[in-house]
């Protein structure tokens, strides 16, 4: 058997088949990995009885004969952010410390349908809110990679539990949420691969709400072929989400391995940013380079409002915060602050509830929505998201998909994470456009820079063409080649 | 586009969050350098355009106006420790 730490899902629905491990042994060997690691504190709350439990009845149905789901007795970690009917579901916040859901969101029930087994709730930034999973009440967790003198390093955010804990092998896959590239920037921190679905492939029901019309949940596995058999299992439709798509799912594994002689892929030139790392520059330069050794037809393009991106991103996910978290007031569930009047209880309920960060973006969302500041800010914004989604329409008349970097740099330490906040979101430039378009997008790990850390590259795709998006991101895998592994499992 | 202090605290008390004094000062310069550099938004054309809500391009379904949900006190109530014969308690409002 492959060590556990480098199990892929489709080696090991492999290895279950041919009887060579149970999901038992496998959800074991996943808890150890937990437990050996627990430095790295990527869980929030472990589910570790209920999956054994889980992995005896999916033996079980094996032995029987009864019919499998496509992820059946996989171990996978689920990011903090989904609601778990009866395990505590915290968003890395103080305010719902203890908070035991009485219902499942739909994806981890899709999940759980096709097999998958819960081991652990998984570490991330409060509320989704951050790149480096600083912002976590719980404590940041760590990057299984380490710096050229043994730093310790972030493992990108928000969904960086997520991240580390595939990285580290403690689960064969976890699934994360993007809503400004929470899940292919910490999959580039980490060397793994990271998709973030068309906004409304996955269902919302269940997540807890950032910023509604930018967050979709997504992939975080080893391999992109992994990260096509768990789109299949999270995607499809759901009634209770009204901007979940009423498209069917393909089976996206299908489209691996196919030929891309001939697609076209474009290169945005606004995405050479003044000051650009010469190393992130190099490996773009190399991806493309790749693609065009297999026949890809490489084609400059122009998206004219990409430095607009951020900005915006900023007005509208703040403004989208601010509403949905006015929800978390102390009366129904989560942390309550006694007061002297109502008004008192929810300012001091809120005060203590909330980290820095998600109250310093409630506070921005609230006045850019007041009266004065609304068209100057939140309606300006959203006609500049308008643009940005209209340059990607144009751009994909000429192309099948679009090459960047997934992130400005690689990892970086702990110790020296940027204090200014507006440095800090710079983190998120190149996958911020995607969210404001709502495209899906990939980021696959493509080489180490000169201090052995691994780097991504960022593949874009039409809306709801995760296919031809898995089949190109497979080609550039098959071409990089990445074989490197963290530090933790050298 | 700066804060001032006493804006800063207006928006805390819209926002129902408790900002101590001596926070306020860096909360302050903290959101201003945020509001200064979405500024740079104010360069854009944006003459004809109309605001981007969503990006959602399929029919948002309907369905009919009819109870489908609900029945379950208990469960609505199971994550708070201040509930009395099946309300929520919270400190009085009138008096």
């Amino acid at each position: 058997m492959t060590e556990f730490s480098k199990l892929t899902i489709k080696e090991a629905l492999k290895g279950l088949e041919k009887k060579e491990f149970s999901a038992v042994e496998l959800t074991q060997q996943s808890i150890a990995a937990f437990k050996a690691n627990s430095d790295l504190n990527t869980v929030i709350c472990d589910n570790f009885e209920e999956a054994l439990k889980e992995a005896q009845l999916s033996d079980e149905k094996r032995a029987k004969g009864e019919p499998l789901g496509s992820m059946e007795s996989i171990p996978i970690g689920i990011k903090d952010l989904f609601a778990t009917k009866g395990l505590q579901t915290t968003a890395a916040s103080h305010i719902l410390e203890g908070f035991k859901p009485e219902y499942e969101s739909f994806v981890t029930a899709k999940l759980k349908k096709e097999g998958a087994i819960n081991v652990a709730k998984l570490n991330l930034d409060q509320f989704a809110m951050g790149s480096a999973n600083l912002t976590s009440y719980f404590g940041a967790s760590i990057n299984p990679w380490q710096g050229p003198n043994g730093e310790k390093l972030v493992p990108g955010g928000s969904s960086g539990g997520s991240s580390a804990a595939v990285a580290a092998g403690l689960v064969l896959a976890a699934t994360g949420t993007d809503t400004g590239g929470s899940i292919r920037q910490p999959a580039a921190y980490t060397g793994i691969v990271g998709l973030k679905p068309t906004y409304g492939r996955c269902s919302r029901w269940g997540i807890i709400a950032y910023a509604s019309s930018l967050d979709q949940a997504g992939p975080m596995t080893k391999n992109v072929e992994d990260a096509a058999i768990m789109l299949g299992a999270m995607a499809g439709h759901d009634k209770m989400d009204s901007t979940s798509a009423p498209y069917d799912v393909p089976d996206f594994t299908s489209f691996l391995n196919q030929d891309i002689r001939g697609m076209k892929i474009g290169i945005p030139k606004e995405y050479q940013i003044e000051g650009m790392n010469p190393e992130i520059k190099a490996e773009w330069e190399k991806g493309a380079a790749l693609l065009k050794e297999q026949g890809a037809e490489i084609i400059d393009i122009s998206l004219p409002h990409t430095e607009y991106a951020l900005p915006t991103y900023y007005i509208i996910a703040p403004a989208e915060a601010s509403a949905n978290l006015a929800r978390y007031d102390g009366v129904r569930y989560g942390l309550r602050e006694e007061g002297d009047s109502l008004d008192d209880m929810y300012a001091k309920t809120r005060s203590k509830g909330f980290g820095e960060e998600v109250q310093k973006r409630i506070l921005i969302g609230t006045y850019v929505l007041s009266a004065g500041f609304y068209d100057a800010y939140y309606i300006r914004a959203q006609k500049v998201r308008r643009l940005i989604k209209q340059d990607f329409e144009k751009a994909f008349e000429k192309v099948d998909a679009i090459l960047t970097p997934t992130a400005p740099s690689s990892a970086f330490s702990v110790e020296n994470a940027p204090k200014d906040p507006v440095t800090m979101y710079l983190n998120d430039i190149f996958t911020v456009p995607v969210n404001l378009a709502g495209l899906p997008a990939i980021s696959i790990p493509s080489g180490l820079d000169s201090k052995g850390l691994p780097l991504g590259l960022q593949l874009i795709g039409k809306a709801f063409d995760e296919a031809n998006l898995l089949k190109i991101a497979k080609a550039v895998e098959n071409a990089a080649n990445f074989t490197a592994i963290p530090h933790r499992l050298r | 586009m700066s804060l001032s202090k006493d804006e800063v605290k207006k928006i805390a008390f819209l926002s129902r969050i408790d900002v101590e004094e001596e926070k306020l000062e860096e909360l302050s310069d903290s959101l201003s350098s945020i509001l200064d550099w979405v500024e740079m938004l104010q360069k854009v054309n944006v003459d004809n355009i109309e605001p981007l809500a969503s990006t959602v391009d399929f029919t948002q379904p309907l369905r009919k106006d009819e109870i489908t949900d609900g029945g379950y006190q208990q469960k609505v109530l199971s994550n708070t420790q201040h509930a009395e014969d099946g309300y929520y308690t919270v400190p009085k409002v009138v008096e």
